[in-house]
């Protein structure tokens, strides 16, 4: 009897949530109609969506709750739409406790992927600086910790590696932007085990495609693309212009998505991370790291049209 | 940081526009209705202005000291660094500023200041006059609200420049020590302006600029003590 008890109270509970739960989160589900990408980190194979969000600028808003909440509602947005890779760095002021408020706020999602960064020319005062951003954060630790602008990495790097080895972090990188020192940036991905290196990369800037993303490939590193909207910049610039009518090809709406899906498609990027501080352009963002993406040959065909606006 | 060069002034810039100018209207509700006060004290500086002193002086010297204390500690540590980490590094500097005006008001007796007919005198009277009275409605004048405004003795720019309005007022030697922390700050606002893009670069960087340009062609006038026996 209570075994039947059991089955028919479980009927009824499936009939409820297909009849009731699933209409109430109609609204969700068509934000994640269609699911968001995924590429693998080359060094564990976990799979990381090919959009996660920046923290630069955006989320260095003091102690404004009303900023903050306007922070938070972001993250909602971008957990809801599949998102999971939230970055920050020490250098960004009060970006990390931002994000610390947001996640407290929001439960803790459990699909974060927790990536910061270490930013000290001291590499003695680099644990202290990391513990401090952990609490920041309210995480019991990091995801990844990346060596920020290269500053002190001789230094940074064997604690990192020896944070990994103790099972208290479980991906170590390195970062740059905007081209710079790109020679020893290459030299680091050659020699030490890293498993992420982050760079500038986007429709304009272009470099790293000569060389690091190539040795990325080829030595098993994540790549994840900074700035990718020239902070802010390259929207305005474009969107002077009007779109291509070929766009819709690769299911481009807006220039946005336009530039984001160039960024993703390259198969040596593992996720790219704009920055934003409206729900809007971070569910504009997510919808970009879908189906369809452009081949090699509509990339030239990006390129070609942007670089002659 | 050996690679520099390769950064933009937009590249220092850690916080978006509107959360520059969302932190002075929430400084403004703070600390209000200490703005009455504040601007209280510049008009009570101006009208002290016409009697030069070496008293009156000390007593200008004393209130401009504290100001400088006031927003080193309510602006700059408890506020703007929340959002600027290298402001934590000005702190000191405002510190010093007021320090020295107090030392050299009131410990040297050095300072005295007097209302003149000459460029220097018009322009020193005139900075000041702006960064008291004009300086709040600035902020109106370029399409933010009122409470964006940024008040004499509130808020670092406008009391930097009346600070340096005041100096081309004062007596006797070239007060350069005095000089040298303002223009430094001209410089940072300048640049952190430019940043944003504010209408009101311009308007600041003008007044800066302008201020530090007559203090460096100032002659030499006859010392501060034997002027103001006369006063």
């Amino acid at each position: 009897m209570e075994y039947e008890a059991l089955i028919k109270r479980r009927a009824m509970l499936r009939a409820l949530a297909a009849g009731v739960v699933l209409p109430a989160l109609a609204p969700f589900s068509a934000l994640r109609q269609t699911e968001v990408l995924t590429r693998p980190i080359p060094s564990s194979g976990e799979r990381l969506p090919l959009v996660g969000l920046g923290t630069w600028i955006t989320f260095n808003v003091g102690d404004d709750v009303e900023l903050r909440n306007e922070c938070t509602a972001v993250m909602q947005a971008f957990f809801a739409a599949g998102g999971r890779l939230i970055d920050s760095s020490p250098m960004y002021g009060s970006s990390q406790s931002v994000v610390g408020y947001g996640l407290t706020r929001l439960g803790r999602p459990a699909g974060l992927f927790a990536a910061d960064k270490v930013w000290t020319s001291s590499g003695s005062h680099g644990p202290q600086q990391i513990e401090e951003s952990r609490r920041h954060w309210g995480v019991p630790s990091f995801d990844l910790l990346q060596v920020h602008n290269l500053l002190a990495w001789e230094e940074h790097l064997p604690t990192l590696f020896e944070m990994k080895a103790r099972g208290r972090l479980r991906y170590v990188g390195i970062t740059t932007s905007e081209g710079r020192r790109h020679d020893e940036v290459e030299a680091i991905m050659a020699r030490q085990p890293i498993d992420f290196v982050q760079v500038t990369y986007n429709i304009l800037d272009r470099e790293v495609e000569e060389r690091i993303l190539p040795l990325a490939q080829d030595r098993k590193i994540a790549v994840i693309a900074n700035r990718p909207f020239r902070q802010g910049a390259l929207i305005p610039m474009v969107e002077r212009h009007p779109m291509p009518a070929w766009a819709s090809e690769i299911g481009a709406a807006t220039w946005a998505q336009f530039i984001l899906k160039f960024i993703v498609s390259h198969p040596g990027v593992t996720c790219a991370i704009p920055a934003t501080t409206q729900v809007t352009h971070v569910k504009e963002n997510m919808a970009a790291a879908t189906e369809p993406l452009p081949d090699a040959a509509m990339r030239r065909r990006m390129v070609a049209y942007v670089e002659n606006l | 940081m050996e690679d520099w060069w390769t950064y933009s002034l937009s590249d220092f810039l850690m916080f978006a526009p509107r959360t520059y100018y969302r932190m002075l209207e929430r400084h403004n509700e703070a600390v209000w209705p200490g703005q009455i006060i504040s601007v209280g004290m510049g008009l009570g500086i101006l009208a002290l202005l016409p009697r030069p002193s070496l008293r009156r002086g000390a007593i200008i010297a004393v209130a401009m000291g504290i100001l400088w204390a006031w927003i080193a500690w309510s602006f700059l540590w408890t506020r703007y660094a929340g959002i600027s980490w290298p402001m934590k590094y000005i702190v000191p500097l405002f510190v010093v500023e007021s320090l020295l005006l107090l030392w050299t008001g009131i410990v040297r007796r050095q300072l005295s200041f007097q209302l003149r007919s000459d460029t220097r005198g018009v322009l020193g009277v005139g900075l000041f006059a702006l960064a008291v009275i004009l300086y709040p409605m600035m902020a109106p004048i370029f399409g933010r609200p009122l409470q964006q405004a940024e008040v004499f003795g509130i808020a670092p720019d406008p009391t930097v420049i009346a600070t340096l309005g005041l100096l081309l007022l004062a007596d006797g030697g070239r007060p350069w020590p005095l000089l040298v922390i303002p223009t430094l700050w001209c410089l940072i606002t300048g640049a952190t302006l430019w940043a944003l893009q504010s209408p009101e670069t311009f308007v600041t960087l003008g007044a800066a600029i302008l201020g530090v340009a007559a203090a460096g062609s100032r002659r030499s006038l006859e010392p501060a003590r034997e002027r103001a026996k006369q006063g």
